[in-house]
């Protein structure tokens, strides 16, 4: 059946051995849009990652990405879709323009290597070897390979990693224009102020199983703000949906100013420490 | 599946594959360690026999010790360029990612592959050039002129790279890692070499080493580049008597065959224990 999701996934399942990986995962990602899928490290994100890009194979559950079975991935199908692995380190005798240009000639539809380096801002180590990037700009190379072949649906996961404030600004701006250009994304980050930005939706997983998933701004069920203060030489800080109330009352405590007291809007950050906290209690135990 | 897409599946996966014969020549160049170990040691290894042995001959033969090596030196070179090179570099490939990247492309596996086995052949044509080359102006080798000399020469080497690069590939899952591979190729190497006539005459060896090396195509290839670079009276000096070289084409395409079977059905695009 045709879809408007450009990537679904449903009761997906994995395991390796004993441990689950994924305990029936169910996504959909609209065409256009952007999701970011966050959680603890060993929480699944790559193991569904890879499932949906074709690298591995589930144990149950159903799965389709631009309405083709992953599990049974053609060249046709790879050819729309652009990959972005983490921590790559491949190729370091080869020089950035030799890259780009060589993976272009795999696709039936590429875009211009020479515009494509532009894009992600590595021109002026186009003749560099791959080896001798830095960290940033290894990554970006990464994401150079990644939108080549003018993909429908992008995956990234973990883009960012390394990257010095500057470079992950420039970086959003650049994933904000193939956003525009219709790219439908997955991305998985540690870093919750990019899933902030970019993310049209975000979803938690949590041990093999999506614990939440929303717009950024209403994830979980998270208060307005949170107030914080000092008092008895430690740092307070509580979630409240009534900050101004709570504050009258806090006043009544201290005698002059409530000390180092400040209020902010709860963030994106709150609520996913939130969550992966409520899911540890529920479950106990560590992180596997 | 239309009919369109099942026929031009392979033709572009061949041009696919010589597409990237320039990157992985590259690759392979700009790599130090793989442009001395693979590329220059059969150089070396030639210059160091031909000086040691210098100006000695073969019992009452008339034939340098440096004519006799120098068809080792080239079985050797087929056998670093295919199946040390492969063997080392794909393990290590593997690791890095570059397996995996090409894996998530549509690039088709076949064009991966015929891009290694164009990499192979020109690296050994550049190679058997350079070693003839320092063994005619060092030491004073005589190429052979002969059609059939100049024939076998070609066929041999063809076989040759074609059971040594799918055996490479086949061999390249027995390293885990990509930093230890040498460590596990090099002894096969040098055991290949030590019992199939390359570094010592083949009918000194003792019988038992000799039956060993048979079963492996180095010592075919070895033998059959003698038959190009010896006079035909030297056939009289190999164990049989002759060059055997029907015998040498059995051999290697049964492990042509072999190595294609082995690598079909063991090749891996990522490490073991990672899906």
């Amino acid at each position: 059946m045709a879809s408007t999701y450009a990537i679904s996934a449903h009761k997906v399942t994995k395991k390796y051995g004993n441990f689950t990986a994924l305990a029936g995962v169910s996504l959909q990602v609209a065409t256009g849009e952007c999701l970011a899928l966050l959680g603890p490290n060993g929480a699944g994100k790559t193991t569904l990652t890879e499932i949906l890009e074709g690298y591995r194979q589930r144990d149950g559950g159903e799965a389709e990405v631009l309405g083709v079975d992953p599990g049974k991935p053609t060249g046709a199908w790879r050819a729309k879709l652009g990959i972005v692995l983490q921590n790559a380190s491949d190729m370091a005798d080869l020089t950035v323009e030799e890259t780009v240009a060589q993976f272009a000639r795999y696709y039936p539809n590429p875009a211009d290597p020479e515009l494509v380096i532009a894009a992600v801002g590595l021109t002026e180590k186009s003749r560099s070897r791959n080896g001798k990037l830095s960290g940033g700009q290894r990554r970006r190379l990464d994401v150079a390979l990644g939108i080549i072949g003018n993909p429908d649906v992008l995956f990234l996961d973990e883009p960012t990693t390394g990257f010095d404030p500057e470079a992950r600004r420039e970086f959003w701006v650049l994933i904000d224009r193939l956003k525009s250009e219709g790219t439908t994304i997955l991305l998985t980050t540690h870093y919750l102020d990019e899933a902030q930005y970019l993310a049209d939706r975000v979803a938690v997983i949590a041990r093999g199983r999506i614990v939440a998933e929303g717009p950024p701004e209403a994830i979980g069920n998270r208060s307005d703000a949170i107030v914080g203060w000092s008092e008895d030489g430690r740092e307070m800080s509580v979630p409240t949906n009534e900050p101004t109330a709570f504050i009258a009352q806090l006043g009544l405590r201290f005698d002059a100013e409530i000390p180092n007291l400040s209020v902010r809007r709860s963030s994106l950050e709150d609520a996913y420490l939130e969550l992966i906290a409520q899911d540890r209690d529920l479950n106990g135990g560590d992180q596997a | 599946m239309n009919q369109n897409l099942i026929r031009t599946v392979p033709i572009s996966a061949f041009t696919m594959g010589i597409g990237r014969v320039g990157i992985e020549l590259k690759q392979f160049f700009r790599d130090r360690e793989s442009a001395v170990f693979n590329f220059l040691l059969p150089m070396i290894l030639l210059v160091i026999f031909g000086s040691v042995f210098s100006g000695q001959v073969l019992g009452n033969s008339g034939i340098t010790f440096s004519q006799y090596f120098v068809a080792g030196m080239i079985a050797s070179g087929i056998l670093y360029t295919s199946f040390q090179n492969l063997a080392i570099a794909i393990p290590m490939e593997r690791e890095d990612g570059t397996l995996k990247r090409l894996q998530g492309t549509p690039l088709p596996p076949a064009a991966f592959f015929i891009g290694k086995i164009g990499m192979v052949f020109v690296a050994y044509i550049a190679q058997v050039t350079i070693l003839i080359a320092v063994g005619v102006l060092l030491f004073g080798i005589d190429i052979p002129r002969t059609p059939l000399a100049i024939f076998t020469f070609i066929w041999v080497s063809i076989l040759g790279l074609i059971a040594f690069t799918l055996l490479g590939i086949a061999y390249s899952v027995v390293p885990k890692q990509g930093r230890g591979a040498a460590a596990l190729v090099s002894p096969v190497v040098l055991v290949l070499q030590f019992t199939s006539g390359v570094f010592f005459v083949f009918s000194d060896l003792p019988q038992w080493m000799q039956s060993f090396a048979s079963l492996f195509p180095l010592k075919w290839l070895t033998q059959a580049m003698r038959s190009v670079f010896l006079p035909d009276s030297a056939a009289a000096m190999e164990v049989s008597g002759s060059w055997e070289l029907g015998m040498t084409a059995i051999v290697l395409v049964i492990w042509i065959i072999l190595g294609a079977l082995l690598a079909t059905f063991f090749f891996r695009w990522t490490p073991r224990g990672k899906n």
